[in-house]
This record gives structure tokens, C-alpha cells and sequence, in this order.
């Protein structure tokens, strides 16, 4: 059936099951290939997209669980707060390979847009849920802070 | 093994049960209000309609969303949750780390993720883990502790609430809690209308 969706400011269509991951609507109906699979069940965040704002797993969400709310993936997300974490991720050199840093800038621009200045506790219980096989971690964590500094 | 035996495997597995002295109570089965009548003392019979209770409220299905600390838990055995989650100012997790992150309004059975509209911990005032049962009960009662519900409205709250009702209808593999929630109702029906005394 033909499913509606508001997708990085446009309104797209597409033919879908409803009960499709949103996750796969994104990747293979849209081309939009920036936010990825990992594990398929909500546990590494490296399908995380924001609906009306707020972080969601899109592996593990319906498409017609989005309706007609907002949804903003890698390849559209542009506040202030995402550009201040894109030029802090590349200042700070975080990406190894690469393949949970769309995730990774989702969770840490949903962060800095609710609390933009956060505490180390902050972070931790925000990405807590971004799981990072090359161990990233730290520099994850300094470049949220230095993304919070130029939004001071 | 005799051949009756051989060609019921079902009828085997009863009596088994029957010679370990497992009978017919089944751990998902919940006993009727009318079945504890024969408990002559009010105070005792409301007791012990409360501990039959207590085996949905301290069943891992309910036990897991009313944590004592930050941090609620999951699966049979009660681990900490996983992925790290916490219950965040208003019980609905952290900021950019939500509850509906990754819980949505539905069970989603492609990925084995439970859901419903309202999917939250509930308020460290109605932790369960770590409390015994008569802790609980006390808890149940108390106005100041349960969000200010009567005992009308706390029976309305067991028997009907959608949230509650989740715990049977759990998806992916896991156990439902006891019975049904109808009979968990009428359970904490009883149990008021015959004083909601407390155990022990």
C-alpha cells in the first residue's frame, strides 16, 4: 500500500507494508543510505533517525508508526546543534571506520538540541545506546563537549 | 515406558507431573476468588488473595518496569536492562536515550521489541524489586505511593489499565505474567472487599 512520509522536509510516498522497518523504507525505497543496519533488534543505535525530534530506532519501528510525524535522517539533519557536532567530530578526527557514526551524530545532535550544555552523565546515558566497535568512545564524548562549546 | 504412554507424549508429560506432585497448578494459572471461600477468617482470606496476587505483581513481567533505582531491568531473570537505559527525570528515560527510542506504541515482532503507547518505569514511590510483598501491599494501599489512587481506583487500575494488561500479552518469547488480567482484577477485587489486609 502507498505510504506517506515527511522525510528530511519533503513529503515522499511509497509502496510499502506497513509493518516494514522504517529502517528498510529509508534505506532501500528512499536511497538514503547514510543511516545503517546493524543489529536489526534496537541494541547498537546505528539506525537511529529523529522523529518530531526525538531519537528513534528505525530498525525496530514500523514505517506506520510515523505517520505524519517529522522524520530527519543523516543525509537532512542541519540545526545548529548537528552543525556544531559535525565540525567537532571532524576537528577532533572521531570516525574510524565510520559505519555507527551516522548513529552516533543522531544521538549526540538530539542531545545538544535539549541540553546544550551536558554533563559527562548526560552523554553517557544518551549514547548509551550507540554502540562503536572501533571504541570511539572517548572522543565521541570530547567532541560533544567541544560541539556544546560553540553552541555557548 | 508403556505404549499408551508412547502414543500421547502430552498424557506422559501429565503424569509425570502428577507423580512429582506438580499437579494441575501450573506456574501461569491463577487460583479464583471463590476458591479461597473456604478460608473461614476475613483477615486471612484477604491475606491470602493478596499473595495469589502477588504472583502477577512479582512475576518478572511486572517487576522489571518498577525497578527501586535508576535502572530497570529485563528477561526471566531480571538482568539489567540492555542496552544501558535510565528512567530519566520523568520515568521516560533520558534525554536523547527515550523509552519510545526504541519501545513504539506495539509489540514489534520482527525485531522481538516490546511496546505500547505509554511504555515508561514506573515512579521509584511504586518500586517493587527489592521489597517484599507485605512492603508492596503497604505501598499498593498508600495514597502518598501510588499516585494518590483510592482503592477503587487502584482496582480499576489493576484490572483495566493497558500498561498493566502488556504483562500478558508480552510478545516475542516471553512469559506472560500468571492467569489473565481479568482474573488478576478480580483477584484484587476480593482482596479489597475483604479488607485489602496485607500479608505478613
Amino acid at each position: 500500500m502507498t505510504v506517506s512520509l515527511n522525510v528530511n522536509g519533503q513529503t515522499r510516498e511509497v509502496d510499502a507494508d506497513p509493518a516494514t522497518p522504517l529502517l528498510w523504507v529509508i534505506r532501500e525505497d528512499l536511497g538514503l543510505t547514510g543511516t545503517k543496519y546493524g543489529c536489526g533488534i534496537a541494541q547498537c543505535g546505528a539506525c537511529t533517525v529523529h522523529v518530531d525530534g526525538e531519537t528513534l530506532r528505525s530498525c525496530s519501528a514500523p514505517v506506520s508508526a510515523v505517520g505524519g510525524r517529522k522524520v530527519v535522517t543523516i543525509e537532512g539533519v542541519s540545526s545548529p546543534a548537528a552543525r556544531a557536532v559535525q565540525k567537532a567530530w571532524v576537528e577532533l578526527d572521531v570516525v574510524q571506520c565510520g559505519y555507527c557514526q551516522s548513529g552516533q551524530i543522531m544521538s549526540a545532535t538530539a542531545l545538544l538540541e535539549k541540553k546544550p550544555r551536558p554533563s559527562d552523565e548526560d552523554i553517557d546515558h544518551a549514547m548509551a545506546g550507540n554502540i562503536c566497535r572501533c571504541g570511539t568512545y572517548q572522543r565521541i564524548r570530547a567532541a560533544i563537549h567541544a560541539a556544546a562549546k560553540q553552541l555557548a | 515406558m508403556s505404549p499408551t504412554i508412547r502414543a500421547c507424549p502430552l498424557r506422559a508429560l501429565l503424569l509425570v507431573a502428577a507423580a512429582c506432585g506438580c499437579g494441575t497448578a501450573f506456574a501461569a494459572d491463577l487460583r479464583t476468588p471463590d476458591s479461597f471461600s473456604g478460608i473461614a477468617d476475613k483477615a486471612e482470606r484477604s491475606r491470602a488473595l493478596f499473595v495469589e496476587a502477588g504472583k502477577v505483581i512479582q512475576s518478572p513481567r511486572c517487576l522489571n518496569c518498577h525497578p527501586g533505582g535508576e535502572r530497570p531491568t529485563q528477561g526471566a531473570d531480571m538482568h539489567l536492562h540492555r542496552p544501558l537505559v535510565v528512567r530519566g527525570p520523568d520515568d521516560k528515560g533520558a534525554i536523547g536515550m527515550r523509552c519510545m527510542t526504541c519501545h513504539q506504541s506495539a509489540n514489534f515482532e520482527p525485531s522481538g521489541l516490546p511496546g505500547h503507547p505509554l511504555w515508561h518505569v514506573a515512579p521509584k514511590s511504586m518500586a517493587w524489586q527489592e521489597r517484599s510483598l507485605a512492603q508492596i501491599c503497604a505501598q499498593i494501599k498508600d495514597p502518598r505511593r501510588n499516585g494518590g489512587k483510592s482503592m477503587a481506583q487502584m482496582q480499576e487500575h489493576m484490572a483495566s489499565d493497558t500498561l498493566v494488561g502488556w504483562a500478558w500479552q508480552p510478545g516475542g518469547t516471553r512469559e506472560p505474567a500468571p492467569g489473565t488480567q481479568a482474573q488478576f482484577g478480580a483477584l484484587i477485587a476480593a482482596w479489597i472487599d475483604t479488607g485489602a489486609v496485607c500479608p505478613r
